[in-house]
Protein backbone atom coordinates (compact mmCIF):
# COMPACT_ATOMS: atom_id res chain seq x y z
CA UNK A 1 0.00 0.00 0.00
CA UNK A 2 1.18 3.31 -0.85
CA UNK A 3 2.05 6.20 1.60
CA UNK A 4 0.12 9.16 1.25
CA UNK A 5 1.16 12.64 2.62
CA UNK A 6 -1.73 12.27 4.95
CA UNK A 7 0.00 9.03 6.25
CA UNK A 8 3.10 11.28 7.26
CA UNK A 9 1.16 14.21 8.56
CA UNK A 10 -0.86 11.94 10.71
CA UNK A 11 1.91 9.94 12.13
CA UNK A 12 3.44 13.88 12.48
CA UNK A 13 0.46 14.85 14.42
CA UNK A 14 1.12 11.53 16.69
CA UNK A 15 4.71 11.84 17.39
CA UNK A 16 4.16 15.71 18.23
CA UNK A 17 6.37 16.81 15.59
CA UNK A 18 5.62 20.26 13.87
CA UNK A 19 5.64 19.71 10.24
CA UNK A 20 4.79 22.15 7.28
CA UNK A 21 3.75 20.56 3.72
CA UNK A 22 7.20 21.02 1.97
CA UNK A 23 8.09 18.73 4.59
CA UNK A 24 5.67 15.83 4.24
CA UNK A 25 6.07 15.82 0.82
CA UNK A 26 9.90 15.62 1.26
CA UNK A 27 9.31 13.09 4.42
CA UNK A 28 6.77 10.66 2.14
CA UNK A 29 9.02 10.44 -1.13
CA UNK A 30 11.85 8.96 1.58
CA UNK A 31 9.57 6.85 3.89
CA UNK A 32 7.83 5.80 0.26
CA UNK A 33 11.46 4.28 -0.62
CA UNK A 34 12.08 2.92 3.16
CA UNK A 35 8.56 1.17 3.40
CA UNK A 36 9.32 -0.40 -0.40
CA UNK A 37 12.31 -2.01 1.51
CA UNK A 38 10.39 -2.68 4.80
CA UNK A 39 7.84 -4.42 2.11
CA UNK A 40 10.02 -7.50 1.69
CA UNK A 41 9.01 -8.44 5.20
CA UNK A 42 5.46 -9.69 3.83
CA UNK A 43 7.02 -12.29 1.16
CA UNK A 44 7.75 -14.69 3.87
CA UNK A 45 5.23 -17.10 5.77
CA UNK A 46 5.34 -16.33 9.56
CA UNK A 47 2.03 -18.37 10.47
CA UNK A 48 2.72 -20.36 13.49
CA UNK A 49 5.53 -18.34 15.03
CA UNK A 50 5.70 -16.51 17.72
CA UNK A 51 6.73 -13.12 18.26
CA UNK A 52 10.12 -12.16 19.46
CA UNK A 53 9.75 -9.33 21.54
CA UNK A 54 13.46 -9.45 24.00
CA UNK A 55 16.62 -11.14 22.85
CA UNK A 56 16.53 -13.18 26.16
CA UNK A 57 13.84 -15.06 27.61
CA UNK A 58 13.89 -13.27 30.70
CA UNK A 59 10.90 -13.00 33.22
CA UNK A 60 10.73 -9.02 34.99
CA UNK A 61 11.93 -9.31 38.62
CA UNK A 62 10.05 -8.18 41.37
CA UNK A 63 11.30 -6.41 44.34
CA UNK A 64 10.38 -5.26 47.63
CA UNK A 65 8.32 -2.53 48.04
CA UNK A 66 10.33 -0.31 49.27
CA UNK A 67 11.98 3.49 48.92
CA UNK A 68 15.24 3.02 47.40
CA UNK A 69 15.79 7.08 45.79
CA UNK A 70 16.88 9.74 47.91
CA UNK A 71 14.60 12.79 47.27
CA UNK A 72 16.40 14.90 44.49
CA UNK A 73 14.52 17.01 42.93
CA UNK A 74 15.50 20.06 43.58
CA UNK A 75 18.69 17.94 41.42
CA UNK A 76 16.92 17.08 38.94
CA UNK A 77 14.57 20.68 38.42
CA UNK A 78 17.74 22.66 38.43
CA UNK A 79 18.18 21.31 34.51
CA UNK A 80 14.52 21.70 33.61
CA UNK A 81 13.80 24.56 31.48
CA UNK A 82 11.42 25.78 33.75
CA UNK A 83 10.26 25.38 37.20
CA UNK A 84 8.55 26.76 40.14
CA UNK A 85 7.93 26.21 43.66
CA UNK A 86 8.80 22.47 43.31
CA UNK A 87 6.76 21.98 39.91
CA UNK A 88 7.29 21.61 36.41
CA UNK A 89 6.01 24.70 34.79
CA UNK A 90 3.84 24.54 31.28
CA UNK A 91 1.75 26.85 29.57
CA UNK A 92 -1.66 26.45 30.80
CA UNK A 93 -3.78 23.49 29.21
CA UNK A 94 -7.33 23.89 31.40
CA UNK A 95 -8.77 27.23 31.47
CA UNK B 1 53.61 6.83 25.20
CA UNK B 2 49.89 7.20 23.38
CA UNK B 3 50.49 4.00 20.97
CA UNK B 4 50.90 2.23 24.08
CA UNK B 5 48.19 -0.70 25.15
CA UNK B 6 46.04 -0.18 27.93
CA UNK B 7 48.29 -2.92 29.67
CA UNK B 8 51.49 -1.32 28.78
CA UNK B 9 50.15 1.69 30.12
CA UNK B 10 48.89 -0.13 33.59
CA UNK B 11 52.65 -1.24 33.84
CA UNK B 12 54.17 1.71 33.31
CA UNK B 13 51.82 3.74 35.49
CA UNK B 14 52.48 0.48 38.29
CA UNK B 15 56.38 1.16 37.48
CA UNK B 16 56.33 5.03 37.70
CA UNK B 17 57.70 6.06 34.89
CA UNK B 18 54.56 8.40 34.38
CA UNK B 19 51.64 9.50 37.07
CA UNK B 20 48.49 9.39 35.69
CA UNK B 21 48.28 13.14 36.11
CA UNK B 22 51.08 13.11 33.23
CA UNK B 23 49.30 10.84 31.24
CA UNK B 24 46.12 12.28 31.15
CA UNK B 25 48.02 15.63 30.51
CA UNK B 26 49.13 14.27 27.40
CA UNK B 27 46.13 12.70 25.72
CA UNK B 28 44.22 16.49 26.90
CA UNK B 29 47.44 18.05 24.80
CA UNK B 30 46.97 15.54 21.81
CA UNK B 31 42.82 16.37 21.60
CA UNK B 32 44.22 20.21 21.95
CA UNK B 33 46.31 20.16 19.04
CA UNK B 34 44.43 17.54 16.85
CA UNK B 35 40.57 17.35 17.85
CA UNK B 36 39.68 20.03 15.55
CA UNK B 37 40.97 18.42 12.50
CA UNK B 38 38.80 14.85 13.58
CA UNK B 39 35.91 16.70 15.66
CA UNK B 40 35.98 13.33 17.57
CA UNK B 41 35.41 15.06 20.81
CA UNK B 42 32.27 16.73 21.81
CA UNK B 43 33.32 17.81 25.59
CA UNK B 44 36.64 18.19 27.30
CA UNK B 45 36.48 19.17 31.13
CA UNK B 46 40.54 19.24 31.95
CA UNK B 47 39.82 19.92 35.42
CA UNK B 48 37.46 17.49 36.01
CA UNK B 49 39.79 14.90 34.39
CA UNK B 50 43.03 15.79 35.87
CA UNK B 51 40.82 15.95 39.22
CA UNK B 52 39.87 12.25 38.46
CA UNK B 53 43.96 11.67 37.50
CA UNK B 54 45.17 12.81 41.05
CA UNK B 55 42.71 11.08 42.97
CA UNK B 56 44.10 8.01 40.90
CA UNK B 57 48.06 8.65 41.65
CA UNK B 58 46.11 9.03 45.21
CA UNK B 59 45.13 5.46 44.98
CA UNK B 60 47.95 3.58 43.16
CA UNK B 61 49.93 5.23 45.95
CA UNK B 62 47.98 3.98 48.50
CA UNK B 63 48.43 0.45 47.08
CA UNK B 64 44.59 0.25 45.69
CA UNK B 65 45.22 0.42 42.09
CA UNK B 66 43.53 -2.15 39.71
CA UNK B 67 44.58 -2.75 35.96
CA UNK B 68 42.42 0.71 34.99
CA UNK B 69 43.55 2.39 37.42
CA UNK B 70 44.68 6.44 36.15
CA UNK B 71 44.04 5.26 32.88
CA UNK B 72 42.31 7.37 30.21
CA UNK B 73 38.90 6.27 28.73
CA UNK B 74 36.80 8.03 26.39
CA UNK B 75 33.02 8.02 26.70
CA UNK B 76 30.76 8.10 24.22
CA UNK B 77 28.36 10.82 24.65
CA UNK B 78 25.06 8.52 25.00
CA UNK B 79 25.93 7.72 28.19
CA UNK B 80 25.14 9.82 31.42
CA UNK B 81 28.33 11.05 33.36
CA UNK B 82 27.84 13.45 36.26
CA UNK B 83 28.63 16.47 35.94
CA UNK B 84 29.10 16.38 31.92
CA UNK B 85 27.47 17.73 29.36
CA UNK B 86 25.62 14.58 27.94
CA UNK B 87 24.28 15.54 24.39
CA UNK B 88 23.78 12.23 22.68
CA UNK B 89 24.96 14.16 19.87
CA UNK B 90 21.41 16.38 19.51
CA UNK B 91 20.39 20.06 20.21
CA UNK B 92 17.76 18.47 22.00
CA UNK B 93 20.19 17.99 24.67
CA UNK B 94 22.72 20.07 24.22
CA UNK B 95 22.23 21.80 27.61
CA UNK B 96 21.99 18.80 29.68
CA UNK B 97 24.53 18.22 32.06
CA UNK B 98 23.82 14.82 33.74
CA UNK B 99 23.26 14.77 37.36
CA UNK B 100 24.20 11.06 37.66
CA UNK B 101 26.00 8.78 36.19
CA UNK B 102 25.10 5.62 33.66
CA UNK B 103 25.64 2.21 35.10
CA UNK B 104 29.19 1.33 33.00
CA UNK B 105 30.35 5.35 33.78
CA UNK B 106 29.98 4.31 37.38
CA UNK B 107 31.79 1.37 37.25
CA UNK B 108 34.88 3.09 34.98
CA UNK B 109 35.15 5.53 38.54
CA UNK B 110 35.06 2.30 40.47
CA UNK B 111 38.01 1.03 38.23
CA UNK B 112 39.49 4.46 38.56
CA UNK B 113 39.85 5.15 34.82
CA UNK B 114 39.89 9.04 33.94
CA UNK B 115 37.11 10.34 31.85
CA UNK B 116 39.15 11.86 28.78
CA UNK B 117 35.70 13.48 27.22
CA UNK B 118 32.79 12.91 25.64
CA UNK B 119 32.86 11.80 22.17
CA UNK B 120 30.71 12.75 18.92
CA UNK B 121 28.45 10.56 17.70
CA UNK B 122 25.26 10.52 15.11
CA UNK B 123 22.31 11.76 16.54
CA UNK B 124 20.93 9.38 19.47
CA UNK B 125 22.98 7.15 17.90
CA UNK B 126 20.90 6.53 14.64
CA UNK B 127 23.58 6.84 11.76
CA UNK B 128 26.34 4.67 10.21
CA UNK B 129 28.64 7.36 9.30
CA UNK B 130 28.73 10.46 11.84
CA UNK B 131 27.15 12.94 9.52
CA UNK B 132 23.99 13.03 11.68
CA UNK B 133 25.24 14.72 14.65
CA UNK B 134 24.22 18.05 15.21
CA UNK B 135 27.92 18.59 16.55
CA UNK B 136 28.83 18.16 12.74
CA UNK B 137 30.45 15.12 11.32
CA UNK B 138 33.22 13.17 12.70
CA UNK B 139 36.28 12.94 9.72
CA UNK B 140 38.05 9.56 9.38
CA UNK B 141 42.09 9.71 11.05
CA UNK B 142 42.99 7.55 7.52
CA UNK B 143 41.47 9.52 4.94
CA UNK B 144 39.92 12.82 6.46
CA UNK B 145 37.56 12.74 3.67
CA UNK B 146 35.80 9.93 4.63
CA UNK B 147 33.19 9.60 7.59
CA UNK B 148 34.63 7.25 10.51
CA UNK B 149 31.19 5.28 10.52
CA UNK B 150 28.41 5.29 13.14
CA UNK B 151 26.93 6.05 15.14
CA UNK B 152 30.16 5.36 17.72
CA UNK B 153 32.30 7.16 15.10
CA UNK B 154 33.87 9.63 17.69
CA UNK B 155 34.97 7.09 19.73
CA UNK B 156 36.23 4.98 17.18
CA UNK B 157 38.09 8.17 15.35
CA UNK B 158 39.53 8.94 18.72
CA UNK B 159 41.25 5.20 19.03
CA UNK B 160 42.12 5.58 16.35
CA UNK B 161 44.42 8.82 15.81
CA UNK B 162 45.24 8.03 19.18
CA UNK B 163 43.71 10.96 21.24
CA UNK B 164 42.65 8.20 23.73
CA UNK B 165 43.94 4.99 24.59
CA UNK B 166 40.78 3.06 24.43
CA UNK B 167 36.77 3.92 24.34
CA UNK B 168 33.27 3.26 25.18
CA UNK B 169 30.61 2.51 22.03
CA UNK B 170 26.89 1.67 22.12
CA UNK B 171 25.91 -1.00 19.59
CA UNK B 172 21.95 -1.43 18.37
CA UNK B 173 22.60 -2.23 15.06
CA UNK B 174 26.67 -2.27 14.18
CA UNK B 175 27.28 1.08 15.87
CA UNK B 176 30.61 -0.41 17.60
CA UNK B 177 31.57 -2.99 14.59
CA UNK B 178 30.86 -1.01 11.73
CA UNK B 179 33.20 2.56 12.87
CA UNK B 180 35.84 -0.10 14.62
CA UNK B 181 36.08 -1.58 10.82
CA UNK B 182 36.36 2.02 9.55
CA UNK B 183 38.58 2.91 11.36
CA UNK B 184 40.60 0.15 11.91
CA UNK B 185 40.20 -0.93 15.56
CA UNK B 186 38.66 -3.41 17.68
CA UNK B 187 35.20 -3.14 18.66
CA UNK B 188 32.93 -5.28 20.69
CA UNK B 189 29.46 -5.50 21.07
CA UNK B 190 28.98 -7.70 24.07
CA UNK B 191 25.64 -10.61 24.53
CA UNK B 192 22.49 -8.25 25.02
CA UNK B 193 21.91 -8.08 29.01
CA UNK B 194 25.62 -8.16 29.51
CA UNK B 195 26.71 -4.38 30.47
CA UNK B 196 24.11 -2.24 31.96
CA UNK B 197 21.30 -0.04 30.03
CA UNK B 198 21.44 2.19 33.31
CA UNK B 199 21.51 6.17 32.36
CA UNK B 200 22.78 5.11 28.25
CA UNK B 201 20.61 7.32 26.90
CA UNK B 202 18.08 4.84 25.25
CA UNK B 203 17.74 4.10 21.16
CA UNK B 204 15.96 0.87 20.37
CA UNK B 205 15.82 -0.86 24.11
CA UNK B 206 15.98 -4.17 22.95
CA UNK B 207 18.48 -3.92 21.12
CA UNK B 208 21.07 -1.74 22.62
CA UNK B 209 24.05 -2.89 24.04
CA UNK B 210 27.34 -0.87 25.27
CA UNK B 211 31.23 -2.21 24.96
CA UNK B 212 34.75 -1.23 24.67
CA UNK B 213 36.29 0.01 21.66
CA UNK B 214 40.61 -0.19 22.12
CA UNK B 215 43.10 -1.13 20.09
CA UNK B 216 43.46 -4.98 20.48
CA UNK B 217 41.88 -7.91 22.37
CA UNK B 218 43.14 -7.84 25.11
CA UNK B 219 42.13 -4.34 25.98
CA UNK B 220 38.93 -4.78 25.15
CA UNK B 221 38.92 -8.00 27.76
CA UNK B 222 40.41 -5.67 30.45
CA UNK B 223 37.64 -2.83 29.79
CA UNK B 224 34.86 -5.45 29.34
CA UNK B 225 35.81 -6.71 33.41
CA UNK B 226 35.27 -3.08 34.61
CA UNK B 227 32.20 -2.57 31.98
CA UNK B 228 30.09 -5.62 32.52
CA UNK B 229 28.08 -6.93 34.95
CA UNK B 230 24.85 -6.99 36.70
CA UNK B 231 22.55 -3.71 37.62
CA UNK B 232 18.85 -3.81 39.09
CA UNK B 233 18.43 -0.70 37.90
CA UNK B 234 18.42 -1.98 33.95
CA UNK B 235 15.57 -4.76 33.82
CA UNK B 236 17.36 -6.60 30.89
CA UNK B 237 20.67 -6.80 33.18
CA UNK B 238 20.99 -10.49 33.64
CA UNK B 239 22.53 -11.38 36.84
CA UNK B 240 25.57 -13.95 36.07
CA UNK B 241 28.58 -14.74 37.64
CA UNK B 242 31.28 -12.67 37.42
CA UNK B 243 33.78 -13.13 33.82
CA UNK B 244 37.24 -12.65 34.17
CA UNK B 245 37.49 -11.78 30.46
CA UNK B 246 40.96 -12.31 29.92
CA UNK B 247 41.26 -15.90 31.17
CA UNK B 248 41.12 -17.29 27.43
CA UNK B 249 43.18 -14.72 26.14
CA UNK B 250 46.81 -17.09 25.69
CA UNK B 251 44.82 -20.44 24.73
CA UNK B 252 45.96 -21.80 20.98
CA UNK B 253 43.16 -21.90 18.58
CA UNK B 254 43.45 -25.90 17.60
CA UNK B 255 40.16 -27.22 16.74
CA UNK B 256 38.08 -24.08 16.51
CA UNK B 257 35.49 -24.46 14.20
CA UNK B 258 34.77 -21.15 12.29
CA UNK B 259 31.34 -21.20 10.15
CA UNK B 260 31.54 -19.08 7.41
CA UNK B 261 27.81 -18.08 6.20
CA UNK B 262 27.49 -17.83 1.97
CA UNK B 263 24.87 -14.63 2.96
CA UNK B 264 28.08 -12.81 3.99
CA UNK B 265 30.04 -13.02 0.90
CA UNK B 266 27.26 -12.51 -1.74
CA UNK B 267 26.66 -9.26 -3.87
CA UNK B 268 27.67 -5.92 -3.49
CA UNK B 269 30.67 -6.79 -1.21
CA UNK B 270 33.33 -4.61 -2.17
CA UNK B 271 36.11 -6.81 -3.44
CA UNK B 272 39.50 -5.84 -1.14
CA UNK B 273 36.80 -6.40 1.46
CA UNK B 274 36.24 -9.86 0.50
CA UNK B 275 39.59 -10.58 0.06
CA UNK B 276 41.06 -9.34 2.89
CA UNK B 277 38.23 -11.45 5.13
CA UNK B 278 39.89 -14.39 2.95
CA UNK B 279 43.64 -14.00 3.58
CA UNK B 280 42.05 -14.01 7.45
CA UNK B 281 39.99 -17.24 7.49
CA UNK B 282 43.30 -18.11 5.63
CA UNK B 283 45.58 -17.23 8.36
CA UNK B 284 42.90 -18.98 11.31
CA UNK B 285 43.27 -22.29 9.11
CA UNK B 286 47.17 -22.12 9.58
CA UNK B 287 46.70 -21.54 13.75
CA UNK B 288 44.88 -24.43 13.52
CA UNK B 289 41.16 -23.64 12.97
CA UNK B 290 38.44 -25.13 11.17
CA UNK B 291 35.83 -23.88 8.23
CA UNK B 292 32.50 -25.24 7.90
CA UNK B 293 30.13 -23.73 5.35
CA UNK B 294 26.87 -22.20 7.98
CA UNK B 295 23.70 -20.92 6.30
CA UNK B 296 21.51 -17.93 7.65
CA UNK B 297 18.73 -18.20 5.24
CA UNK B 298 16.74 -15.18 6.71
CA UNK B 299 19.50 -12.76 7.47
CA UNK B 300 18.28 -10.77 4.24
CA UNK B 301 15.35 -9.78 6.19
CA UNK B 302 17.72 -8.19 8.62
CA UNK B 303 17.36 -4.58 7.23
CA UNK B 304 13.54 -4.57 6.82
CA UNK B 305 13.13 -6.31 9.94
CA UNK B 306 15.25 -4.06 11.78
CA UNK B 307 13.57 -0.83 10.33
CA UNK B 308 10.43 -1.61 11.71
CA UNK B 309 11.41 -2.62 15.17
CA UNK B 310 13.85 -0.21 16.09
CA UNK B 311 12.11 2.76 15.29
CA UNK B 312 9.03 1.78 16.66
CA UNK B 313 10.89 1.41 20.15
CA UNK B 314 12.52 4.63 18.98
CA UNK B 315 9.48 6.70 18.76
CA UNK B 316 8.24 5.52 22.31
CA UNK B 317 11.63 6.05 23.78
CA UNK B 318 12.30 9.50 22.23
CA UNK B 319 8.86 10.60 23.15
CA UNK B 320 10.23 11.54 26.61
CA UNK B 321 12.01 14.60 24.93
CA UNK B 322 9.30 16.82 24.97
CA UNK B 323 10.81 20.79 26.45
CA UNK B 324 9.02 20.25 30.08
CA UNK B 325 11.99 18.46 32.41
CA UNK B 326 15.31 18.51 30.97
CA UNK B 327 17.04 19.30 27.01
CA UNK B 328 15.83 21.92 24.94
CA UNK B 329 12.52 24.09 24.95
CA UNK B 330 11.29 25.68 22.28
CA UNK B 331 11.10 29.57 22.91
CA UNK B 332 7.86 31.13 21.34
CA UNK B 333 4.73 28.82 21.74
CA UNK B 334 0.74 29.65 22.38
CA UNK B 335 -0.19 26.65 24.37
CA UNK B 336 1.08 23.41 25.68
CA UNK B 337 0.91 21.15 22.17
CA UNK B 338 2.48 23.76 20.63
CA UNK B 339 5.13 23.86 23.11
CA UNK B 340 5.48 20.02 22.32
CA UNK B 341 5.73 20.30 18.11
CA UNK B 342 7.87 23.12 18.08
CA UNK B 343 10.85 21.98 20.54
CA UNK B 344 10.32 18.36 18.66
CA UNK B 345 10.58 20.32 15.20
CA UNK B 346 13.15 22.16 16.60
CA UNK B 347 15.15 19.83 18.56
CA UNK B 348 15.63 17.12 16.22
CA UNK B 349 17.48 16.49 13.63
CA UNK B 350 16.23 15.09 10.10
CA UNK B 351 17.11 11.70 10.32
CA UNK B 352 15.44 11.40 14.09
CA UNK B 353 12.83 12.90 13.06
CA UNK B 354 12.36 10.60 9.98
CA UNK B 355 12.93 7.40 12.83
CA UNK B 356 10.29 8.29 15.21
CA UNK B 357 7.94 8.66 12.40
CA UNK B 358 8.22 5.38 10.86
CA UNK B 359 7.90 3.91 14.34
CA UNK B 360 4.90 5.71 14.83
CA UNK B 361 3.29 4.86 11.86
CA UNK B 362 4.11 1.46 12.19
CA UNK B 363 2.76 0.96 15.63
CA UNK B 364 0.02 3.39 14.68
CA UNK B 365 -3.74 1.46 14.42
CA UNK B 366 -4.53 -0.82 11.67
CA UNK B 367 -0.67 -1.01 11.27
CA UNK B 368 0.84 -2.78 14.24
CA UNK B 369 0.24 -6.40 13.18
CA UNK B 370 1.25 -5.79 9.60
CA UNK B 371 4.63 -4.23 10.21
CA UNK B 372 5.69 -4.57 14.13
CA UNK B 373 3.96 -8.10 14.98
CA UNK B 374 5.57 -9.75 11.88
CA UNK B 375 8.60 -7.84 12.29
CA UNK B 376 9.31 -9.64 15.88
CA UNK B 377 7.99 -12.84 14.07
CA UNK B 378 10.40 -12.53 11.72
CA UNK B 379 13.05 -11.52 14.49
CA UNK B 380 12.94 -15.30 15.91
CA UNK B 381 13.44 -16.83 12.34
CA UNK B 382 17.08 -14.46 11.99
CA UNK B 383 17.73 -15.80 15.74
CA UNK B 384 16.82 -19.55 15.31
CA UNK B 385 19.06 -19.38 11.78
CA UNK B 386 22.17 -18.14 14.17
CA UNK B 387 21.29 -20.89 17.13
CA UNK B 388 21.20 -23.54 14.09
CA UNK B 389 24.72 -22.42 12.87
CA UNK B 390 26.26 -22.67 16.42
CA UNK B 391 25.22 -26.47 16.17
CA UNK B 392 28.08 -26.77 13.78
CA UNK B 393 30.50 -24.08 14.78
CA UNK B 394 32.16 -22.30 17.99
CA UNK B 395 32.27 -18.58 15.89
CA UNK B 396 30.92 -17.23 13.11
CA UNK B 397 33.26 -15.21 10.85
CA UNK B 398 32.30 -12.59 7.90
CA UNK B 399 33.04 -8.85 7.10
CA UNK B 400 32.07 -6.48 9.43
CA UNK B 401 30.83 -3.65 6.50
CA UNK B 402 30.42 -4.43 2.82
CA UNK B 403 32.83 -1.68 2.03
CA UNK B 404 35.71 0.47 3.33
CA UNK B 405 35.29 4.12 4.90
CA UNK B 406 33.02 5.80 2.21
CA UNK B 407 33.64 9.83 1.38
CA UNK B 408 32.17 12.41 3.72
CA UNK B 409 28.49 12.91 1.83
CA UNK B 410 28.31 9.97 -0.22
CA UNK B 411 25.36 8.43 1.17
CA UNK B 412 24.10 11.20 3.68
CA UNK B 413 20.99 11.82 0.83
CA UNK B 414 19.96 8.73 0.95
CA UNK B 415 18.95 6.74 4.01
CA UNK B 416 17.91 3.41 2.29
CA UNK B 417 21.69 3.48 1.00
CA UNK B 418 22.76 4.46 4.86
CA UNK B 419 20.84 1.90 5.72
CA UNK B 420 22.43 -1.12 4.06
CA UNK B 421 26.04 -0.31 5.33
CA UNK B 422 25.04 -2.09 8.46
CA UNK B 423 23.76 -5.28 6.21
CA UNK B 424 25.93 -7.39 7.98
CA UNK B 425 25.69 -6.68 11.72
CA UNK B 426 22.34 -5.90 12.39
CA UNK B 427 20.78 -9.88 12.49
CA UNK B 428 24.19 -10.20 15.46
CA UNK B 429 21.81 -7.35 17.60
CA UNK B 430 18.16 -8.96 16.48
CA UNK B 431 19.60 -12.21 17.81
CA UNK B 432 21.07 -10.37 21.17
CA UNK B 433 24.61 -12.37 20.28
CA UNK B 434 28.12 -10.83 20.80
CA UNK B 435 29.76 -9.99 17.48
CA UNK B 436 32.90 -7.85 17.06
CA UNK B 437 35.36 -6.57 14.25
CA UNK B 438 39.18 -6.73 14.90
CA UNK B 439 41.19 -4.98 11.48
CA UNK B 440 42.33 -7.51 9.06
CA UNK B 441 43.53 -5.86 6.38
CA UNK B 442 43.36 -2.79 3.73
CA UNK B 443 41.90 -1.82 0.48
CA UNK B 444 43.68 -0.48 -2.55
CA UNK B 445 43.38 2.98 -1.16
CA UNK B 446 45.26 2.33 2.37
CA UNK B 447 41.65 2.19 4.41
CA UNK B 448 40.92 -0.22 7.25
CA UNK B 449 38.85 -3.63 6.64
CA UNK B 450 37.09 -4.98 9.13
CA UNK B 451 36.77 -9.12 9.97
CA UNK B 452 33.55 -9.53 12.17
CA UNK B 453 33.68 -12.47 14.60
CA UNK B 454 30.17 -13.52 15.80
CA UNK B 455 30.21 -15.52 18.94
CA UNK B 456 27.26 -17.58 21.08
CA UNK B 457 25.46 -16.21 23.88
CA UNK B 458 27.78 -15.74 26.46
CA UNK B 459 30.65 -16.48 25.07
CA UNK B 460 32.68 -12.76 24.75
CA UNK B 461 35.86 -14.86 26.76
CA UNK B 462 36.12 -16.93 23.73
CA UNK B 463 35.61 -13.95 21.37
CA UNK B 464 38.15 -12.56 22.78
CA UNK B 465 40.77 -15.18 22.67
CA UNK B 466 40.11 -15.84 18.71
CA UNK B 467 40.99 -12.25 18.53
CA UNK B 468 43.80 -12.25 20.36
CA UNK B 469 45.24 -15.25 19.11
CA UNK B 470 44.99 -13.91 15.24
CA UNK B 471 46.58 -10.37 17.12
CA UNK B 472 49.82 -12.65 17.97
CA UNK B 473 50.48 -13.94 14.73
CA UNK B 474 49.36 -10.26 12.53
CA UNK B 475 50.64 -6.53 12.93
CA UNK B 476 47.08 -5.47 11.41
CA UNK B 477 45.61 -3.92 14.87
CA UNK B 478 49.06 -2.11 15.27
CA UNK B 479 49.04 0.15 12.30
CA UNK B 480 47.97 3.83 12.86
CA UNK B 481 47.11 6.23 10.28
CA UNK B 482 50.51 8.04 8.73
CA UNK B 483 49.67 11.74 9.84
CA UNK B 484 49.65 9.61 13.46
CA UNK B 485 53.27 10.91 14.34
CA UNK B 486 55.60 9.36 17.52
Amino acid sequence: MALTRDDVQRAARLARIAIDEREADEVLGQLGRIFGMIEQMQAVDVSGVEPMSHAQEVTLRLREDAVTEPDQHALFQAIAPKVGEGLYLVPKVIE
Amino acid sequence: MHHSSLKSLSDALTAGDISSVELTGLFLKRINERNAVYNCFVSIDEERSLAQAREADLARAAGRAQALTGIPIAQKDIFCAKGWLTTCGSKMLSNFVSPYDAHVVERFNEAGAVTIGKTNMDEFAMGSSNETSWYGPVRNPWNTDAVPGGSSGGSAAAVAARLAPAATGTDTGGSIRQPAALTGICGLKPTYGVCSRYGMIAFASSLDQAGPMARSAEDMALMMNAMAGYDARDSTSLDRPVEDYTRELATPLKGLRIGLPKEFFADGLQPDVAKAVDEAIRQYRALGCEVVEVTLPNMKLSVPVYYVLAPAEASSNLARFDGVRYGYRTSEYRGLEEMYEKTRAEGFGAEVKRRILIGTYVLSHGYYDAYYIRAQKLRRLIAQDFIAAFDKCDVIMGPTSPSTAFRLGEKAADPLQMYLSDIYTIAVNLAGLPGMSIPCGFDSQGLPVGLQVIGNYFREAQMLQVAHQYQLATDFHLRAPSDINA
